[in-house]
């Protein structure tokens, strides 16, 4: 079961492009959210035009949750301008943040701008991985991922979650397949496989008993403008 | 080989690759910048060669250089770019050399924005560049489309020694969806006799040129392309069509906007109005004909034409259309996708149902 208070206060989600590491941080936030706890989600993402938590400000901020991304008003910008902010991130311990990177490496390294600030802080660095993705399909390719976003980020990684999905097309057999995907990376890495993502209208428990860590029901925010 | 998610630039990248496209030339610009970037990792690993040029106007004119050495070769940009390499495009255009262009539509006009638009409908259909010529346009609506229609571009562009223009948008080029790479048919291709790839001391130098200091020589050349331009106007036409059976008004969208269209349609049908679409994938050749055949049936009485643009293609529809069908307009500009309820209620507004 979650627990808010087993929870890190500095959660950073990283991963590939296409991973799905906005759609877990936005539910994660709201998840947190729920549970009572202050959030912050800091957008980092500096890479990708398309589809970030900025654009879900209106719906994140009705449940309390801060967004804080660029220093220029504007969802669609696409200059590093971060904003002095973020800053609050580290220095308010009352509340929980969530940092969402942009895709690979190029997308780490806003965050290494930041070590100093995280270096002596307790902090849970998602690994989000989807196995559907034409470069993290095998666990070799996923740990070279993996690790140059370590060196981008100059963090390290401390748990992985498993988000194999194929937008709208999703099947049961993604998902499973992405599990022995992450077992084996998690073998090869001796990291832990924090959640399993399933789609609310994909949970049944016999897909949740095959899996032993705990499952992260989600429901999609990011839509394409014609399924909105 | 089984579904992957790929992200719709890189899609095409890799679709390009497996054409056989060896040479890409570019210049960044967003949301088009996964295109180079596949391509820069990509195209070593084929013994091809990617560089970034200095400016769009030096990579149209490379992609020149490399196609009229008989390269199969590509170059993309968004909106801004694609204005600045017109006259190179002109120039192979003249020169009769095959090469592909991919234009991921942004906002516009000027620097505009980086959000999807279709409001290079004009530049890509009616010339862009000066004198008299036509590209090859095709207009994708999924990533697989996308996949298929890049691929199939090279291959058209060799036949009919033609550039042709891959039109995407900002949403194409930025969203993840399933795909599968599965061989396409390959057409049967001419030999590239007319390349400029060295004599070997075996015959007279190819010589590539659009120059002509005698007028009369110059229309001799345009009346012989344009009867080139007639054979890919009628074997090359792309059309898609969706639930037109009993439609009362037929709306024509073409890439992105299709997929808010066909939704609509979908929810119309709900509420018991009948609404079909007119999808045209070849944006030119465009699908006239089948507009036409469609403007003449009794039960249709009316055309809806839906762009991200303040209404470019709404032009080609009505002269299709020909005046037997009042032609409406619906259109969301600057970077702004239509909402299906809002193209819900333009058919609404024709069939004269309450909103």
């Amino acid at each position: 079961m979650f627990d808010v208070l087993k929870e890190k206060r500095i959660n950073i989600v990283t991963g590939h492009y296409g991973s799905g590491k906005t759609e877990f941080a936005v539910n994660y936030a709201l998840k947190l959210a729920g549970a009572g706890a202050g959030v912050s989600i800091v957008d980092l993402d500096i890479v990708n035009p398309y589809f970030r938590s900025r654009e879900l400000e209106p719906l994140l901020s009705k449940y309390g949750i801060k967004v804080i991304s660029s220093s220029v008003d504007s969802p669609a910008l696409e200059v590093p301008a971060l904003s002095a902010e973020i800053f609050s991130a580290f220095r308010n311990d009352a509340s929980h943040v969530v940092f969402d990177m942009g895709g690979d490496d190029a997308g780490a390294n806003a965050l290494a701008r930041y070590h100093r600030y995280l270096d002596n802080k307790p902090y849970e660095m998602f690994f989000v991985l989807n196995a559907n993705r034409h470069l993290t399909k095998s666990a070799e390719d996923a740990i070279k991922y993996l690790r140059s976003i370590e060196e981008a980020s100059k963090q390290k990684v401390s748990s992985i979650v498993n988000n194999t999905h194929m937008c709208g097309q999703t099947a049961a057999d993604d998902i499973l397949k992405g599990q022995r995907l992450c077992e084996e990376v998690s073998a090869r890495t001796n990291l832990p496989i924090k959640y399993t993502i399933i789609n609310k209208k994909l949970l049944n428990k016999k897909l949740c008993s095959i899996i032993n860590n705990e499952v992260f029901p989600i429901d999609i925010y990011l839509k394409k403008p014609w399924e909105i | 080989m089984s579904k992957e998610l790929w992200k719709g630039n890189e899609a095409i990248a890799e679709a390009a690759v497996r054409a056989g496209c060896k040479y890409f030339f570019g210049y960044p610009i967003t949301p088009q910048n996964e295109i180079s970037e596949y391509m820069a990792s990509r195209l070593p690993e084929v013994g091809g060669c990617f560089l970034q040029a200095e400016s769009e106007v030096a990579s149209i004119n490379m992609v020149y250089g490399a196609s009229g050495a008989g390269a199969r070769v590509m170059t993309s940009s968004s909106s801004p770019g694609i204005s600045l390499m017109q006259e190179g495009i002109s120039y192979i255009a003249a020169a009769e050399l095959p090469c592909v262009v991919v234009n991921i539509v942004r906002g516009g006009p000027g620097l505009g924005g980086i959000q999807p638009a279709q409001s290079d409908y004009f530049q890509a259909c009616k010339g862009g560049g000066h004198g008299d010529y036509k590209l090859v346009v095709l207009a994708p609506n999924s990533v697989q489309e996308a996949v298929d229609l890049v691929q199939e571009a090279f291959d058209i562009a060799d036949l009919y020694r033609t550039p042709v223009l891959v039109l995407g948008d900002g949403m194409i080029g930025q969203m993840m969806e399933p795909v599968e790479f599965y061989p396409i048919p390959k057409r049967e291709l001419p030999e590239k006799n007319w390349a400029a790839d060295g004599t070997r001391g075996k015959r007279p130098p190819n010589i590539i040129n659009s120059l002509y200091l005698k007028a009369e020589e110059c229309e001799i050349e345009n009346l012989r392309r344009y009867e080139k331009y007639a054979a890919i106007q009628k074997s090359e036409v792309k059309c898609e069509t969706y639930n037109l059976e009993n439609a009362e008004v037929v709306c024509v969208a073409y890439g992105m906007t299709s997929r808010v269209v066909s939704n609509a349609i979908d929810t119309l049908e709900k509420a018991g109005i009948n609404a079909g679409l007119i999808r045209p994938v070849s944006l030119w050749p465009f699908p006239s004909g089948i507009i036409a055949e469609v403007a003449a049936l009794p039960g249709v009485k009316a055309f809806l034409t839906v762009e991200m643009s303040m209404g470019q293609m709404v032009e080609d529809v009505r002269l299709a259309v020909s005046g037997k069908k009042p032609v409406h307009f619906y259109g969301r500009t600057g970077g702004m996708v239509p909402e299906v309820s809002a193209v819900v209620n333009e058919v609404k507004r024709i069939t004269g149902e309450e909103i």
